[in-house]
């Protein structure tokens, strides 16, 4: 206890200049000894790829490194004892450089801490090469964990209140197109019929809401993918629309732009020329 | 103070302003407490599920601003699954229903659906300020309402929020007879919006004073707003981007050169590096500049514009401007308060900036009092350095990018730099702490870290005593955030009241068990310890010896929450 205590006022010697301290050198098996032996996990840490040198030892290290987590260092405060702290150690830890050679590290969640929107903006900027968004990509969407169902949220001009659909419940484009055509239909007449708010909308009955893909209609369904991108919808195999779809989103076939327009023009285009080989 | 009239003691309140200043004085006695909620109009909610709105109107019935923060900070990390909770409805319901005059609302970190806004926009007259900071779920549908019905708004601020654009339609729900504006920041929108909408707008507010624009307005528009809007404090500029129109460009200088009040710059969601030029008329007054958004940016862009920011006090900026850039900052911005250096994607390329930026800063900025610092490796000795050239600190933040890297010059871990941090800043609120750490800095901190409110650790320590140190040191601990340590059931067990002292508790991917947070549960009946489990079905209760992957408690007087999800287990 006595020694310990003794210890602890070393401890608390805190300075805050190049020491003239006299620590002993061995302290430093003590920590690497340490990290060995924790309690931790060890597997599941180094699989994060982020322990690269969970397992350096230094040369000389007492034996006595096992006693770890209740010894908690007796550490010394500047144990680069007979060195200026400024320069490279090359007598203390005797670690040789090499050991410091690290694996590549793997992705880890959640570090560096930047908030998600920080690291959205960096993908979508286009003054600097968007890197592939990694796979753990958080996508709110999809929620904490299910793979029964696929819901994605979709919106439609006009209609304030989002819905979302489940993708997995449909294997084709048709199929998507006649579902939000059944979801919105009702809803787009209701706030037809509900005249307010400065919001122009003509007043009709409820009517089918066709052409979704081909641009002919009045509402052209678009989406948004993994990378930040408008596409059309159909724009790409089913199976790749499936996969990289964030949200989608029913627009005016008014309100896309020209250039879209054209786009939706060239792709029914296309489908027209495969059809006919 | 018994001989006063009511009436006197409610004017001597009037100037208390500080929510802990106010939460001192209605600790005083039963007269004082009953004076001081009946005049509290400014109320501060740090965590939405420590109290119910309806106790909340109860005990305030002067409210006109409120602030609530949801989400544990951690959600930011995406440490936190989709549906947590956090939703602002029940709290707009209860205020509306309540009569509650609400002029104000902050909102950190919650779910805001559009029909809340709607609510909103509806059930306050005098309703004047909205600020959201990353919150989710609403869309410009919401922020239509908001345009459209509140007749007195001043203040629309947006910050880093997910929000679901469709398209600009919803700055054209400002009425014309809304001429009230003071701040409009529409900065992480994605969509487009109709500028000369937007113009009208501007050219109609003569009190804006602060105007951030998101990357679709370009740079003749840019030109154009701010044209009308000489009488800027703050802009956000959207895009700036090389417009082939040379005179575009010439004429965005000129504007530039008559805005004399503006000194708080940001934005650059996009921008040609060449078009910054057009904001060195107003760079001599910036005390407050915002370069974290512009990927790009070369480092000697960024030192040819710091040059000239003699007077900032808050910089925001990318590690693109490297060591030497830092040092620049160092020898220019003899005011600076705040330093925030961001990570660029750039990986890779030669590592941006180290600690000799951070020690450059140190010895040439004295009154730098909050620091968050994204580098690639840091020393010992720097940290020592800094400590003893800037005992100001109040919130220091370091995040190594490799998360357990120790000093790169004697392979030590970073315990005696945080050390020395804590031992030398005595008015530390805030610590961040990287790099390789045992249980001595926890040691450190314990005994020297008297003001800290909150820490946050990741990939530190070696046993539950690091943990114990906190707990037993630090009695002004709020917020302990804590992931992939090794701390267990000792240290969360060992001093439960502690928790109650605290607003939250945060641990993820640490050695605590199932069993140990349901003693804890027991034990603390005005704790809610949430237990999230991801990964197996809802229906099938964890063993107690199982290791949870992630627990948040806090304290409450609400009880249990009824709106969790299915995956969050409360004790």
């Amino acid at each position: 206890m006595d020694e310990s205590s003794r210890n602890d006022d070393m401890k608390l010697e805190l300075r805050l200049a190049p020491p003239g301290a006299e620590q002993q050198q061995q302290h430093w098996g003590l920590i690497n000894g340490i990290r060995t032996t924790t309690k931790r996990d060890e597997s599941s840490v180094l699989s994060l790829g982020y322990f690269p040198h969970a397992t350096i030892t230094t040369k000389g290290s007492p034996s006595s490194t096992t006693t770890s987590s209740s010894q908690a260092a007796a550490l010394p405060l500047h144990n680069n004892a007979d060195k200026k702290v400024f320069s490279p150690s090359s007598a203390n830890t005797a670690v040789p450089n090499t050991s410091q050679k690290r694996t590549a590290p793997g992705p880890v969640v959640g570090w560096p801490p930047i908030r998600s929107f920080r690291k959205n903006l960096a993908n979508s900027s286009s003054s600097s090469k968007p890197p592939p968004p990694p796979p753990e990509h958080h996508n709110k969407d999809y929620g904490g964990g299910g793979g029964k169902g696929m819901f994605v949220k979709i919106n439609m001009d006009g209609v304030p209140i989002g819905r979302k659909v489940d993708l997995n419940a449909y294997d084709s484009y048709e199929n998507l197109s006649n579902a939000v055509d059944q979801l919105f239909r009702g809803l787009l007449a209701a706030q037809r019929d509900s005249s307010g708010g400065g919001v122009n909308k003509l007043q009709e009955e409820e009517k089918v809401i066709t052409g979704l893909l081909d641009g002919s209609g009045e509402y052209t369904l678009v989406y948004e993918d993994n990378e930040g991108d408008r596409m059309l919808v159909g724009d790409v195999p089913w199976h790749m629309f499936v996969s990289t779809v964030k949200r989608l989103r029913v627009l005016k076939s008014s309100e896309l732009s020209a250039f879209t327009q054209l786009l939706v023009l060239f792709s029914v285009g296309g489908k027209q020329e495969k059809d006919a080989t | 103070m018994n001989y006063f009239p009511d009436e006197v003691i409610e004017h001597i309140f009037e100037y208390v302003g500080s929510h802990r200043d106010r939460n001192a004085l209605s600790l005083v006695c039963r007269s004082w407490y009953r004076i001081e909620r009946c005049t509290r109009e400014k109320v501060f909610i740090g965590n939405c599920y420590s109290i119910t709105p309806e106790r909340l109107i109860q005990r305030f019935p002067s409210l006109k601003s409120l602030t609530l923060k949801g989400k544990p900070h951690f959600a930011d990390f995406s440490l936190v699954p989709h549906g947590w909770g956090g939703f602002v409805y029940p709290w707009i319901e209860a205020l509306a229903k309540g009569k509650v005059g609400l002029e104000e609302l902050r909102l950190k970190r919650m779910v805001v659906s559009d029909e809340s806004l709607e609510l909103l926009s509806r059930a306050f007259p005098n309703f004047k300020s909205l600020v959201l900071v990353s919150c989710e779920e609403f869309t410009t549908d919401g922020l239509a309402a908001i345009a459209a019905n509140c007749k007195r708004l001043r203040e629309l601020d947006l910050q880093e929020n997910e929000v679901d654009d469709h398209k600009g339609q919803w700055l054209s729900c400002f009425p014309d007879s809304c001429t009230s504006l003071v701040s409009l920041n529409f900065a992480c929108l994605k969509g487009e919006i109709n500028t000369g909408v937007l113009e009208r707008l501007v050219a109609r507010s003569p009190n804006l004073k602060s105007l951030r624009l998101n990357r679709s307005v370009p740079l003749d528009a840019l030109q154009r707003i701010v044209a009308r809007a000489p009488q800027l404090v703050d802009l956000g500029v959207g895009s700036l981007v090389h417009d082939p129109a040379m005179e575009t460009f010439a004429k965005l200088m000129t504007t530039m050169n008559k805005c004399k009040s503006i000194t708080s710059l940001s934005g650059f969601l996009e921008v040609t590096p060449r078009c910054l030029t057009a904001m060195y008329p107003i760079l001599p007054k910036l005390t407050s500049l915002n370069l974290s958004y512009a990927a790009g940016i070369p480092g000697s862009d960024l030192i040819k514009l710091i040059r000239h920011c003699k007077k900032l006090q808050r910089l925001w900026i990318m590690d693109s401007i490297g060591d030497k850039g830092l040092g620049v900052v160092a020898n220019t911005c003899k005011e600076l308060q705040e330093l925030r250096v961001f990570p660029s994607d750039n990986i890779g390329q030669h590592a941006a900036v180290t600690e000799k930026g951070l020690v450059a800063i140190s010895m040439g900025c004295p009154k730098l009092h909050s620091l968050l610092y994204f580098c690639h490796q840091m020393t010992n000795a720097a940290l020592i350095t800094v400590a003893k050239n800037c005992p100001n600190f109040i919130r220091f933040r370091l995040a190594i990018l490799d998360a357990t890297k120790p000093d790169p010059d004697t392979n030590q871990p970073l315990d005696e730099g945080f050390g020395a941090i804590v031992q030398s800043c005595r008015r530390l609120r805030r610590l961040s702490l990287s790099g390789q750490l045992t249980d001595k800095v926890f040691l450190y901190i314990g005994m020297y870290a008297e003001q800290l409110e909150m820490l946050s650790i990741a990939f530190a320590g070696e046993s539950d005593k690091g943990m114990l140190y906190v707990l037993n040191g630090c009695k002004k601990l709020r917020k302990l955030e804590i992931r992939d340590c090794p701390f267990g059931n000792t240290a969360l067990l060992t001093d439960v009241g502690k928790y109650e002292t605290m607003r939250s508790l945060w641990m993820s991917s640490c050695e605590v068990t199932v069993g140990a947070c349901k003693v804890l549960a027991m034990k603390m009946p005005r704790l809610n310890v949430e237990i999230f489990n991801e990964n197996e079905p809802a229906d099938c209760e964890p063993d107690d010896v199982q290791k949870v992957e992630k627990m948040y408690l806090y304290r409450t007087l609400a009880g249990k929450r009824k709106d969790a999800p299915e995956y969050v287990w409360t004790l």
